[in-house]
């Protein structure tokens, strides 16, 4: 691996600081389980790394049940998914978060860092759609924030220009008698990358759907807002035809590739199975909540 | 260049070292604890598999500076004297390893699993180590030996 200077900043001016200074040449790393395999393969090649893991307005996890969720970038996976309130109000998250990796990956990996990763099959993003989620960006200009689905511009790149930082995600709190849910397709059982991953929130009134959300993850350059698929559900009464509707809708938005993984035919189809799965997993939760 | 202060196994070491060295490296070759073994270097194999404040990583893909200040432990770690670790007897005589690559690595995984479940059932001991692979096995006589460490049995 090429020689590199690692900085550890205690607070969020430090690290905008450094990243600022150093612009281009400059990385943050979380966990460093994707970074620090993309810099040992030479795809990526920062010569600053600033290590965001020590800076407390990146660990928190805060919720409340007025503002929702604020879920710090840095924060690791296994803290989401051992974290009871996060199970009760985000169980679709926690389902994503706890498929990326191993519990070795789990105990370094973040949310945050999965989504400035910019891996258009990364598992917690279409889970982040879902749930509306916005990120907080905070930079030398100031900050600003950016919903989640316009997050990620092309494989591998984000809307993060030199000098900002991802400080937390914003996440609405889930409205009564709604849930979010998160399926992917692998060939294997566990430790692998998505070959379809869809997430889907929903808000239930008896059989009347209220609110529909549906992301869909590795089926285009970058994760996507199944807005059509999404929109459709809302106002409907939430049965099979409305859900076959919806999973229609989300294979029409599709524009999946072929590759090692699978043929794009075979997503599309993908696509479909698990948006009908998804909506029902969410449904069958939210009738509980 | 930095300089790291990290507890291994116990000890306290301080060390210079690149800015670039991973974990892994630093264990075996700056520290010549070369029971930690690197398989497939993207972490998905396990091998690497150390404690790092307690909690199981792939040294793989750690930084050596990530650690300053905290403590590692690692297959070297375990054993008191003469006598080994639980663990490690359990997988000699329940057969949980045959080439012995990935048995550092299982073994850590697994003392993690004990740390924080000391009674595991065999469902949760397949969760807890499917991020360990294991090519000579099949994996029964590895679940066996936890198994059999969790319930302090000494004989199959």
């Amino acid at each position: 691996m090429h020689e590199i200077h690692y900085e550890a900043p205690t607070s969020l001016e430090q690290a905008v600081g450094i990243l600022a200074k150093h612009g281009d040449s400059a990385r943050p790393i979380c966990g460093g389980t994707d970074l620090l395999i993309q810099m040992r393969a030479g795809v990526r090649r920062p010569h600053y790394v600033v290590d965001v893991k020590h800076i407390a307005a990146l660990t928190g996890i805060a919720f409340d049940p007025k503002s929702g969720l604020r879920l710090g970038a840095a924060a690791p996976c296994i803290e989401i998914f051992e974290n009871a309130t996060l199970r009760r109000h985000y169980p679709g998250l926690v389902e994503a978060a706890h498929l990326i990796g191993s519990l070795q990956i789990q105990s370094r990996a973040s949310v945050g860092g999965n989504l400035c990763n910019g891996s258009p099959a990364a598992d917690t993003t279409p889970a982040l759609i879902a749930l509306g989620a916005v990120a907080r960006l905070v930079g030398p200009k100031g900050e600003r924030q950016v919903k989640v689905e316009e997050f990620v511009v092309s494989p591998g790149r984000t809307v993060i220009q030199p000098g900002e930082l991802l400080v937390e995600l914003l996440i609405p709190p889930p409205p009564p008698h709604s849930a979010d849910a998160y399926i992917r397709f692998i060939p294997r059982n566990e430790m692998d990358i998505a070959v379809v991953g869809i997430g889907a929130a929903i808000t239930l009134e008896g059989d009347r759907c209220t609110a529909a959300r549906i992301g869909m993850g590795a089926v285009a350059p970058t994760p996507l807002f199944a807005a059509k698929a999404s929109q459709a559900l809302v106002g409907k009464k939430f049965d099979a035809v409305a859900i076959e509707n919806a999973a229609q809708l989300a294979i029409e938005q599709a524009s999946p590739i072929d590759d090692m993984r699978g043929t794009a035919e075979f997503r599309r189809h993908l696509v479909g199975v698990l948006t009908r799965r998804t909506l029902e997993r969410a449904a069958e939760r939210a009738r509980r909540n | 260049m930095k300089n790291i202060q990290v507890r291994v196994n116990g000890h306290p070491v301080a060390r210079e070292i690149p800015d670039h060295r991973l974990l892994v490296d630093f264990l075996r070759y700056d520290l010549g604890l070369t029971g930690t073994k690197e398989g497939c270097s993207v972490g998905v194999c396990g091998a690497c598999t150390v404690l790092l404040n307690g909690q199981p990583v792939s040294s793989c893909l750690a930084l050596a500076v990530m650690a300053d200040g905290g403590e590692v432990t690692t297959i070297e770690g375990l054993a008191e004297g003469d006598r080994l670790h639980p663990l490690q007897q359990a997988f000699i005589d329940y057969g949980g390893f045959q080439c012995g690559v990935c048995t550092p690595g299982q073994i850590m995984a697994s003392k993690a699993l004990l740390d924080a479940n000391p009674h595991p059932t065999p469902a949760q001991i397949k969760e807890w180590m499917m991020g360990n692979l294991c090519r000579c096995t099949g994996y029964y006589k590895i679940i066996e030996a936890i198994q059999a460490a969790a319930a302090e049995k000494t004989e199959p």
